[in-house]
């Protein structure tokens, strides 16, 4: 078996040794029940209270009962959507969302859509971005809330949170983000963007599998997804993780302390992986705008290859990526992120999500495209078809 | 989710090619659901002699395209078109639901093969119909009743 590389930081991350050691007292000795009154649970209170602290400054809130923590970007992403959508005053009727969010959201907006609520599906345009005068456009007198994305999962595009924000509270309406991918690698201020809502996820931040983060901003209204014991200020009740907690604002911590070099550092290698496919393999396009992205996602068209069949070759040969193919996800269609952004369906089947991290190497990046080019190559000879469509070269 | 005899057969995929001056010619599916197959056939005596496949798409479509050129090698026509979808996955070791149509692909291209064998000779064609030219089609439907022919 051939030393594995991991090229697919953009699906979860390993825990950071730093991020485990502070985790690790808090299931053993530390174990206390934070909603304790005795002196284990006031220890755990303690912890879990600082790890707001950490965490509120690390993405500018003013105040840290502005967070809570959750089980995951899933759960955070559910409880903004229904949460707010259940709690607002008035007659609201209609939610816009963009047609490229996480399955997180566009979920539960299809679950409102049952339930009396109409949805806009925003789409963004070509280049991977949702503008604000098209989201402007959509919004009505009713529309209570908006949730669109900070930085795409897939292609890695970043959207103009504030000014998004700034359009939809011009008509009222609320604003959420889900700001799991863009967290730690980009600047990202929950105050000074203006938005209502945002989540997070730990797991792609070096943290742990299993903790998230809902930024409510104060006044905003919520109705519990989870009711009991009334933990996390009576908005998501269930004893707190409060190792998970920990350890998610220790990863955030890391994250921004060593965020500029690494977005820099990042870059290059997402830029190695970008020239080096163009430099040695025809008929490739790279998705999404070219300049507003996050440092560490490349997506590719390999034109005239199917993203699956890449995948299990490059497995084999020890590389990790991922593939919006329809055959990796088991349905039908292609990612419904390339298709948002126009992309066809059969150049969808051909894309490839190359994402970066802390781990990734020069060497590593060198070893992934050497081992592309004969793949693509033997692929494309297999094809009836590929001569055809994309002539020789 | 794949069988060791899938993966097999995806990384060294048996009788890749085009038989030149083919007897018959076979190609279905279609790049737009990322699934095509081309199926090139020799014929003596109404026996398949041999059989080569190109083939764009995930693994077990090349899996199900190069264990059906193994199958179908040496069959009488008749035989060849009579293989369903459940031979071949079988003959795999079975395929992950979401992954059936894909065995319907290699069927459907060995039909569609000897079909063109047969009507280029003037004889009536055997297969009773591909699955991929009913409208109705669904390659996700997982029932596992076979399609009329």
């Amino acid at each position: 078996m051939p030393d594995r590389v991991y090229l697919d930081y953009a699906a979860t991350t390993p825990v950071d040794p730093r991020v485990l050691e502070a985790m690790l007292p808090y299931m053993t000795e530390r174990f206390g029940n934070p909603n304790s009154l005795y002196a284990a649970g006031r220890e755990a209170h303690a912890a879990l209270e600082q790890a707001r602290v950490l965490f509120a400054q690390g993405i500018g809130a003013d105040l840290p009962n502005e967070v809570i923590f959750t089980s995951g970007g899933t759960e955070s992403d559910n409880a903004a959507l229904v949460g707010i959508t259940s709690a607002v005053g008035g007659n609201p009727r209609h939610v816009v969302v963009s047609a490229f969010e996480h399955h997180a959201v566009l979920e539960p907006a299809h679950l409102l859509g049952k339930s009396g609520f109409e949805v806009t599906v925003l789409k963004p345009r070509e280049d991977g971005i949702v503008h604000p005068d098209d989201l402007r456009g959509v919004l009505r007198d009713d529309t209570a809330l908006v949730s669109i994305m900070h930085a795409n999962n897939e292609i890695g595009t970043v959207q103009p949170i504030a000014d998004l924000a700034s359009v939809a509270h011009e008509r009222g309406a609320l604003f959420h983000t889900d700001a799991a991918q863009s967290l730690g690698k980009i600047p990202f201020d929950v105050e000074g963007s203006g938005v209502d809502a945002a989540s997070f996820s730990a797991h792609k931040v070096y943290g742990p599998k299993g903790v998230g983060a809902l930024y409510l901003r104060r006044g905003t209204p919520f109705r519990p997804l989870l009711g009991g014991g009334g933990q996390e200020f009576r908005k998501r009740s269930g004893t707190q993780n409060v190792a998970g907690a920990v350890g998610f604002a220790e990863a955030l911590r890391l994250m921004l302390a060593e965020r500029d070099a690494e977005a820099l550092r990042l870059a290059s290698l997402r830029d190695r992986v970008i020239e080096g496919a163009f430099a040695r393999i025809p008929n490739v396009q790279l998705n999404g705008d070219p300049t507003r992205r996050l440092p560490n996602i490349a997506n590719l068209i390999i034109k005239g290859v199917e993203g699956e069949a890449m995948l299990l070759r490059l497995d084999a040969e020890g590389y990790a990526v991922s593939t919006g193919s329809a055959c990796s996800s088991g349905s039908l269609e292609p990612s419904h992120v390339l298709l948002a952004i126009g992309c066809p369906p059969e150049l969808a089947h051909g894309s490839l999500r190359v994402s970066v991290g802390r781990f990734t190497s020069e060497l590593q990046i060198d070893g992934f495209i050497d081992a592309l080019v004969p793949i693509v190559d033997k692929l494309r000879s297999m094809s009836p078809v590929y001569e055809r469509m994309y002539g020789a070269d | 989710m794949y069988t060791e005899i899938v993966m097999d057969h995806f990384n060294h995929p048996r009788n890749v090619g085009v038989i030149e001056d083919a007897d018959g010619v076979g190609e279905v599916g279609n790049p737009v659901c990322g699934d095509m197959m081309k199926i090139t056939i020799e014929v003596e005596q109404d026996t398949l002699k041999d059989v080569k496949f190109q083939t764009l798409g995930c693994g077990a479509a090349i899996a199900t395209s190069s264990i059906v050129t193994e199958m179908a090698k040496g069959m009488s026509l008749e035989k060849a078109v009579a293989i369903t979808k459940r031979d071949v996955a079988q003959a795999l070791g079975g395929l992950p639901p979401a992954k059936m149509h894909c065995s319907i692909l290699a069927t459907d291209g060995l039909k569609a093969a000897v079909d063109d064998y047969l009507v280029r000779n003037g004889r009536e064609p055997i297969s009773g119909g591909l699955a991929h030219d009913d409208p109705h089609f669904d390659p996700h439907a997982h029932d596992d009743h076979e399609s009329a022919g």
